[in-house]
C-alpha cells in the first residue's frame, strides 16, 4: 500500500476522542449544572468507541495521513492503554467534579489531552509530533489549574512554564533535525542523517528528547510532576501522571529506532532512565503527602519505562516489554491515586493508620497497588519489570538491569512507609475515614485487575507483542 | 495432582475468608485444610517413583509467558518432595498451635494458608520465573505475618526483614535474567537450563551470575554475614510465624543452593565451592558462638538456626570440591544437607512453638527469669528436652542422621571441614546449659505463673518431634527418596 494514502478512517479513535471533547466543551454551555452527568456519559461513550475503533483498526495496519502517522502494534497499544486509563480516571472524577461548575470542561480537557497522547504514540513525523505535543500539553495546564486553590495555581504555573520551555526546545530540535535531514519523516531519518555532522545532530535530538521528557515527566523535565500531583485534584493527578506518559514513551521509542546509529542514542536514554529512577526514588523518601509521594514515584517509574526505549532495536523484547510495563503501570498508578481520592479527608501518611481494620478492601487495594509499583509478584508490574530487565540485559546493557533492580530495592523503602501505617492499629476513638463509593470501587476493581495481570501475562504478551 | 497440592491452601483460604464465618469455624477450617494438604502430600509420597534423569515426577507444564519462554512448570524430585512434606507438616503444626488464638482469625488464616501455597509452590517450581514469583511472595506473606501479628518492635523488624530479603530476591532475579540471556534458545525453564548448561566452562559471566544467585540465597538462608535480619524478625514474630519462618522459609534459601546453584551452574559452582564451604564454616561457628551470648530464648534459637543452616551450606560447598574418588562421599554430603533441611524444619518449628508457649504464659523470653520448670510443667520439660536433644544431634533423632551424613561426606571430600565439628560441640553444650537453666534449679520469678502445655499445643509440637524420632530411628524411607537425587546432583557436578 502506498505511503501517500490519506486513510482518514485509520485515525478514527483520535477523531472520536476529539469529537467527544468538543461535544463536552460546547455541550457544557447548554446543559444545566444538575444535568452535566450527560456529558460524563458522552465522554465515557467516546472513550469506549475509541477503544473499539482501536481494536478494529488494528486489523488494518499501515501508514495513514500520507505517512505522517502509522497504525501498528505500538499505536494500538497506546490507544488501548490510554482509552482504558482515561475511563478509569473518569470514575475518580465522578465524585470530585460532580455538579461542579467546571465539570464539562474537565471532561473536555481530559479527552483533548488523551487525543494528544494518542497522536504522540502514532506520529511518524516530527512536525506531527510537535503538534501532538501541544495538543497533549495545553489541556493539562488547564486541568491542573482547574481547582483554583493556591497550590493548584502554583502547580499550573509551574507546569505551564516548564511545558513552554521544553515545548520550545522540542521545536528547536525539530528545526535542527529538519535542517540536517531535509525531512521530518521518521522512516527517512536514518538514511538522510547517516552522514550528518555529529554535533548539531546531537543538539537537535537532545532537544527533541528533552521535549518528550517533559511529557513523560522524566528527568530533566520532571519538576512539575510532584507539584501537579499534589496541587491538582486527585483525578487530574492520576491523569497527568499516567496518560501523557504513555504517548511520550512510545514517541521516544519511535524516535530512537528511527535515528542512524552514528551516535549512542540508547546510552543517552539509558542515562536519562537511571537519572529519573534514582532521583524520583530519592526525592520520594521524605514525602508525607501521599499524592506528592506518588508524584515522585511516577518520576522513578518513567525511569523504568525508558529502559526498553534505551535498548530499542537491539532486542526483540523491547517493544513488547515497554507496552506491557506501560499497561501495567497505568492501571497500578490509577489504583494508587484512586485510594487517595477515595479518602478525601486524609492528606498525610499518618492518616492511614488503622485503615486495614476500618476499610479492609480499600487497604488491601492500596497494599496491592504499592507492592505492585515496587514490582512484587504476582502483580502486573512484576511481569513488566521482569520483561524490561530482561530486555535491558538482552540488549547489551546488563548494568541497566542492575540499576533497575537496585532502584527497585530503594523504592521499597518509601512504599513501605505508606504500607506500615495501614497495617498498624489506628486510634480507637477515631472512626474509619469517610470514603467515596466510586473511587473505592475503582480502586478495588482495578487492584484485582492488576493481581490477575501476572497469571494472564501470557495472553497480554501475545496481544501486545504479537503486533509490536 | 501436584498443582492441586500447591493451590489447595489458597483455595481453602478463599473459601474460608470469603463469607463472614465465625471464629471457631475459621480456626478449625484452617486445621482441616492443612490436614487435607498433608494427606495430599502423603498420597504424592506413596505414588512417588524416582524420575528418570532430566525429568520430574508429577510434572505439569503449561505455557505461561511465551514472550520470555516462561512456563507454568511444576514437578517433584528427591530434593523437593521431602521439603514439600516437611512444609505440610510444619503448617499443620502452626494451625493446631493457633487453635486458641482469637486475634483477627480471618485475615490470619488467609495469610498463613496463602503462605503455605507459596512455600509448596517454591519447592515444586521448575521454572525460574515461577520460582521467583513464589519466592518473593513468601517475603510479602511473612512481612504481613510479622507486621500484623507480631509483638515488640514488630514494624521495625518486619521492615528490616522485608528490605533485607527483598535485596536478596532482587539479586536472585538478576541472576535468573543472566541465565535466561545466556541460554540458547532463551528459556527460564530449570530442566531445560540444566540440560543446556549455558555457563559450561565457567568464566567471569558465570561467576557474576552465580554470585548474584548466591547472594540472594545467602540472605534468605541466612548465612554470615547476611544473618542480621533473622534474630529481630524471629523475636518479634508470633510463635506460629516463627515456626514457619525458621522451619520452612529458611529452607527456600538452602534448597536454592542445591536446585539453582549446583544444578544450573555446575562449573561455576565447582570453581567457587571453596567460598561456599568457608561461608558455611563461618556460619556454623559464628552462629554457635553468638547463640551462647544470648539471654533471650527466641534469639538463642534463632542463632542456632544460623548454625544449623551453616551445616547445610558447608555440605553443599564440600560437595562442589571435586576431587578423584570422592563422588560417593559428596553424595553423602548432599543427602545429609537435604536431611538436615527436613530435620531442622521439624525440630526448630517445635522449638519456636515451645518458645511461644513460654511467652504466652509469662510474657518474657528472658531465660534467667525461669528455673525449676520441670516441677511445674513436666510435659513442657519433656517436649523441650526432646527438641533440644534433636537439635543438638543426639543419636536416635533426626539431627544425628543429618549431621552424621554431612560430616562423613564433607570430611571425606575436604578434610579440614572437620573444624565445623566444633560447632556441634558448642551447640550441644549451649542447649544443655539452656535446658538446665530453664527446667532445673530454683524457681525463677517467671516460673510461678507457668502452666503446663495444653492439648492443642501438645498436638502441634508432639508430632513434629515424633517425626524427628522416626527419621532418627528409621531414616531409610526418607533416604531412599533423597539419595538418588543427591547422586544426580553430584553427577552433574562431576561432569
Amino acid at each position: 500500500m502506498g505511503t501517500m494514502e490519506m486513510r482518514p478512517l485509520a485515525m478514527l479513535p483520535e477523531i472520536l476522542l476529539l469529537a467527544g471533547g468538543l461535544v463536552c466543551l460546547l455541550g457544557g454551555s447548554f446543559t444545566p449544572r444538575r444535568r452535566q452527568w450527560r456529558l460524563r456519559v458522552v465522554a465515557a461513550g467516546a472513550l469506549l468507541a475509541a477503544l473499539v475503533a482501536a481494536l478494529v483498526g488494528s486489523r488494518d495496519p499501515g501508514p495513514a495521513l500520507e505517512g505522517a502517522v502509522v497504525v501498528d502494534g505500538l499505536t494500538t497499544g497506546t490507544r488501548v492503554v490510554v482509552a482504558l486509563a482515561t475511563l478509569a480516571v473518569l470514575l475518580l472524577a465522578e465524585e470530585e467534579v460532580r455538579d461542579d461548575d467546571r465539570e464539562s470542561e474537565t471532561y473536555a480537557l481530559m479527552l483533548l489531552a488523551a487525543t494528544g497522547a494518542l497522536v504522540l504514540g502514532g506520529a511518524r513525523d516530527l512536525l506531527v509530533l510537535a503538534a501532538a505535543f501541544l495538543l497533549a500539553s495545553i489541556p493539562l495546564y488547564g486541568l491542573v489549574g482547574l481547582r483554583r486553590t493556591d497550590r493548584g495555581a502554583e502547580a499550573a504555573l509551574k507546569t505551564y512554564l516548564t511545558g513552554a520551555v521544553f515545548g520550545i526546545l522540542l521545536l528547536l530540535g525539530t528545526t535542527l533535525v529538519y535542517g540536517l535531514a531535509g525531512t521530518t519523516r521518521l522512516p527517512d531519518l536514518a538514511a538522510r542523517l547517516a552522514t550528518a555532522p555529529a554535533a548539531p545532530l546531537a543538539v537537535g535530538v537532545v532537544c527533541v528528547v528533552a521535549g518528550l521528557a517533559f511529557k513523560a515527566g522524566a528527568v530533566p523535565a520532571h519538576f512539575w510532576v510532584p507539584d501537579a500531583a499534589q496541587g491538582a485534584g486527585g483525578h487530574t493527578a492520576a491523569f497527568v501522571t499516567t496518560i501523557p506518559k504513555v504517548g511520550a514513551v512510545v514517541a521516544l521509542y519511535r524516535l530512537v529506532t528511527a535515528l542512524p546509529e552514528t551516535l549512542p542514542w540508547g546510552l543517552l536514554v539509558a542515562v536519562l532512565a537511571v537519572a529519573s529512577m534514582t532521583l524520583g526514588n530519592l526525592a520520594a523518601f521524605g514525602q508525607d503527602d501521599p499524592r506528592r509521594l506518588l508524584g515522585w514515584s511516577t518520576v522513578s517509574q518513567v525511569g523504568y519505562l525508558l529502559v526498553p526505549v534505551a535498548v530499542a532495536g537491539r532486542t526483540s523484547l523491547a517493544a513488547a516489554a515497554m507496552l506491557l510495563y506501560l499497561a501495567a503501570y497505568a492501571v497500578t498508578n490509577v489504583v494508587a491515586f484512586a485510594v487517595t481520592t477515595a479518602l478525601p479527608d486524609v492528606r498525610d501518611l499518618a492518616g492511614y493508620a488503622g485503615l486495614g481494620r476500618g476499610r479492609p478492601a480499600l487497604a488491601a487495594s492500596l497494599v496491592v497497588a504499592l507492592l505492585g509499583l515496587v514490582g512484587t509478584p504476582p502483580t502486573a508490574v512484576f511481569v513488566g519489570k521482569l520483561a524490561v530487565a530482561t530486555a535491558a540485559w538482552d540488549g547489551g546493557m546488563p548494568w541497566l538491569s542492575v540499576a533497575l533492580l537496585a532502584n527497585t530495592l530503594v523504592s521499597l523503602f518509601y512504599y513501605l512507609r505508606w504500607v506500615a501505617p495501614v497495617l498498624r492499629q489506628g486510634d480507637p476513638d477515631v472512626g474509619p475515614p469517610v470514603t467515596r463509593p466510586w473511587s473505592t470501587g475503582a480502586a478495588t476493581g482495578l487492584a484485582v485487575l492488576t493481581l490477575v495481570g501476572a497469571p494472564a501475562a501470557g495472553i497480554l504478551w501475545c496481544a501486545l507483542g504479537g503486533t509490536g | 495432582m501436584l498443582s492441586l497440592t500447591v493451590f489447595l491452601p489458597l483455595l481453602a483460604a478463599s473459601l474460608l475468608c470469603g463469607p463472614r464465618l465465625p471464629s471457631p469455624v475459621l480456626r478449625w477450617g484452617w486445621v482441616v485444610a492443612s490436614a487435607l494438604e498433608l494427606a495430599l502430600v502423603a498420597v504424592l509420597w506413596a505414588r512417588y517413583d524416582t524420575p528418570a534423569e532430566g525429568t520430574l515426577a508429577f510434572e505439569t507444564r503449561v505455557p505461561w509467558i511465551p514472550g520470555v519462554a516462561s512456563d507454568y512448570h511444576v514437578g517433584l524430585d528427591g530434593l523437593s518432595l521431602p521439603l514439600v512434606a516437611m512444609t505440610a507438616v510444619v503448617f499443620l503444626a502452626a494451625a493446631l498451635y493457633s487453635l486458641r488464638d482469637e486475634d483477627r482469625p480471618r485475615s490470619r488464616v488467609a495469610v498463613f494458608l496463602a503462605l503455605e501455597t507459596v512455600c509448596v509452590g517454591t519447592f515444586a517450581a521448575a521454572d525460574l520465573v515461577l520460582f521467583f514469583v513464589f519466592f518473593d511472595l513468601s517475603i510479602v506473606g511473612m512481612y504481613l505475618v510479622i507486621a500484623g501479628w507480631g509483638h515488640g518492635e514488630r514494624a521495625r523488624s518486619a521492615l528490616l526483614f522485608f528490605l533485607y530479603t527483598f535485596l536478596g530476591s532482587l539479586a536472585l532475579l538478576g541472576g535468573f535474567i543472566g541465565l535466561y540471556v545466556a541460554s540458547d534458545p532463551h528459556t527460564f525453564d530449570m530442566v531445560e537450563l540444566a540440560r543446556q548448561d549455558p555457563f559450561a566452562g565457567g568464566g567471569t559471566a558465570a561467576a557474576v551470575v552465580l554470585g548474584a544467585i548466591l547472594l540472594g540465597l545467602a540472605v534468605k538462608t541466612p548465612t554470615v554475614p547476611f544473618h542480621t535480619w533473622l534474630p529481630p524478625a524471629h523475636t518479634d514474630a508470633p510463635a506460629a510465624g516463627s515456626a514457619v519462618l525458621a522451619g520452612v522459609l529458611l529452607k527456600l534459601g538452602t534448597y536454592g543452593f542445591v536446585r539453582l546453584g549446583m544444578t544450573l551452574l555446575p562449573d561455576a559452582w565447582q570453581a567457587w565451592a571453596w567460598v561456599v564451604l568457608v561461608v558455611g564454616l563461618v556460619s556454623v561457628l559464628w552462629g554457635a558462638l553468638v547463640a551462647m551470648a544470648q539471654r533471650d530464648l527466641k534469639r538463642l534459637i534463632a542463632y542456632t538456626s544460623v548454625n544449623h543452616m551453616g551445616y547445610v551450606v558447608l555440605a553443599v560447598g564440600a560437595a562442589g570440591v571435586v576431587a578423584a574418588d570422592t563422588a560417593g562421599a559428596r553424595e553423602v554430603a548432599v543427602s545429609g544437607a537435604v536431611t538436615q533441611m527436613v530435620s531442622h524444619g521439624l525440630v526448630t518449628a517445635a522449638l519456636f512453638l515451645l518458645a511461644g508457649v513460654v511467652l504466652e504464659r509469662s510474657g518474657t523470653y528472658e531465660i534467667d527469669r525461669f528455673g525449676g520448670l520441670a516441677g511445674r510443667a513436666p510435659r513442657f520439660t519433656a517436649l523441650f528436652a526432646v527438641a533440644a536433644f534433636a537439635s543438638l544431634g543426639l543419636p536416635g533423632l533426626s539431627g544425628f542422621v543429618a549431621e552424621l551424613q554431612i560430616f562423613a561426606g564433607s570430611i571425606a571430600a575436604v578434610p579440614w571441614s572437620a573444624v565445623g565439628l566444633l560447632g556441634i560441640l558448642l551447640v550441644a553444650g549451649l542447649l544443655l546449659w539452656t535446658l538446665q537453666r530453664l527446667v532445673t534449679g530454683e524457681a525463677g520469678p517467671a516460673t510461678h505463673r507457668f502452666s503446663d502445655v495444653r492439648a492443642h499445643e501438645l498436638l502441634a509440637v508432639g508430632p513434629l518431634l515424633l517425626l524427628s524420632l522416626a527419621i532418627g530411628l528409621a531414616p531409610r524411607p526418607l533416604l531412599d527418596v533423597v539419595e538418588p537425587a543427591a547422586a544426580a546432583v553430584v553427577a552433574v557436578l562431576g561432569r
